[in-house]
């Protein structure tokens, strides 16, 4: 039976299709495998080669890649709720009440949001903080580090924007707090809010301007980001990992060849 | 001419690729400032929708004497005491919260950060760093107090009416 769904996949792999999919085809060398990463779209800002101790647990405790799934969850989502939500003074307001007691789903999709929220902000600290305390920082990966406190600039802002929208009285003082604080930036702070609210009040303008800074302007600068950080991930040697840092034994027994070969010519590292 | 003076003259000539490269590189710096000065002025609305400034608070007599009301809807007190009438506003100087009048302690509270003035404005405690500003008030024709939100005067100048 399996031999037979094998057969039927490389029957399928060998298509004039799939060939003009997949370029690089299949196979076991290391060739084959890092042309499949390299000429895939989709993959190839990934590194071709990655040494099994920077997939441990414990090398990054999967932080960043945590932060990037709880954004894929609110893009989805928040997607979603566009469907339902308009951004306009007289509908705001029921249409998120609507969401939560007489769209089906709308609960839960709702609260996913919220809480893949916090989450993001939270998993992009503990990811920025994880990468402080092991040093990770350090040069060549020093412009990476800078990108990442963008991407939490960005985190964070994707947050004060989000909270503005449902239109109740935390959303409209909480705002009314945050943009008073802007104009305390010295000279332009007045122009500053009044950019972000589109006038001297927290109303439709400021409404629709952080509706569509919420759900494009924010979201696209957050990938462009993304794409750079991964991207110099590769391009600055991989993720992190430290030579003293002790194999668990069994990733060690398939590994201790590669490691030593490494040891000598992962200079980069040092 | 003496051969020195050639020489200068010739290095401070601009040869033909250097001038378009300037023209070029100059006429992008221009286009590039009046994409900027252009998506300036189209973020900043002309015209708002917004409420005037100006409000009409009724007959002085709907006040009692020694009373404070809040007009929520438009950010200001209407004081009406023994020495006359006048407009507070009351968006807190710290971060713009709506302040609340506690009748029973005699002062005026902000929810939001905790800080206290007195009826007339004065700042008695918390992180605000000014006291609520007196505003412009006036008497319209038809006897109607008027306040303009927009002007502030100087605190203790009563509207007697």
């Amino acid at each position: 039976m399996a031999s037979r769904l094998d057969n039927t996949i490389a029957r399928i792999e060998q298509t004039r299709l799939w060939r003009s999919i997949f370029r690089s085809g299949t196979g076991n060398s290391t060739l084959h495998r890092a042309m499949a990463i390299q000429q895939n779209i989709f993959l190839h800002i990934l590194p071709t080669k990655v040494r099994r101790r920077m997939l441990d647990l414990s090398a990054t405790w999967y932080l960043g890649t945590l932060t990037l799934g709880t954004f894929v969850l609110l893009v989805v989502t928040g997607i979603l709720l566009m469907l339902y939500y308009h951004p306009s003074v007289p509908q705001a307001y029921t249409d998120v009440t609507d969401l939560r007691f007489v769209v089906s789903s709308g609960l839960f999709l709702r609260n996913l949001h919220r809480w893949s929220a916090h989450a993001m902000v939270l998993l992009a600290f503990a990811h920025l903080f994880r990468v402080f305390y092991r040093g990770a920082y350090r040069p060549p990966r020093e412009f990476n580090w800078v990108i990442g406190v963008v991407l939490l600039l960005i985190t964070l802002l994707l947050s004060y924007t989000g909270y503005l929208l449902p239109w109740d009285q935390l959303a409209f003082w909480a705002i009314t707090v945050g943009s008073n604080i802007s104009s305390a930036v010295p000279l332009m702070g007045d122009k500053v809010r009044f950019l972000l609210l589109g006038g001297h009040q927290v109303n439709a303008n400021a409404l629709l301007r952080f509706y569509v800074l919420h759900t494009v302007i924010l979201p696209l600068s957050a990938v462009f980001f993304i794409a750079i950080h991964f991207w110099r991930i590769r391009k600055d040697g991989g993720l992190y990992v430290r030579q003293s840092d002790p194999l668990r034994k069994s990733a060690a027994q398939g590994e201790a060849a590669e490691e030593s070969v490494a040891a000598g010519a992962g200079k980069e590292e040092a | 001419m003496s051969a020195e003076a050639k020489v200068d003259a010739a290095e401070q000539e601009v040869s033909r690729r250097e001038f378009f490269r300037k023209i070029g590189i100059g006429s992008l710096g221009v286009a590039a400032a009046g994409t900027l000065s252009f998506t300036y002025r189209y973020l900043s609305p002309n015209v708002l929708y917004e409420a005037s400034p100006i409000v009409n608070a009724g007959k002085a007599e709907s006040y009692p004497v020694d009373s404070v009301t809040l007009d929520a809807t438009s950010g200001i007190y209407l004081v009406h005491v023994q020495e006359g009438f006048f407009a507070l506003n009351a968006i807190c100087t710290h971060l713009g919260c709506l302040t609340a009048w506690k009748a029973d302690l005699g002062v005026i509270a902000c929810p939001c950060h905790g800080s206290r003035f007195s009826r007339e404005g004065q700042k008695l405690a918390g992180p605000a760093p000014k006291s609520l500003p007196w505003l412009k008030t006036w008497v319209n024709d038809n006897g109607e107090v008027m306040v303009d939100r927009a002007t502030t005067i100087p605190p203790m100048q009563y509207l007697r009416v």
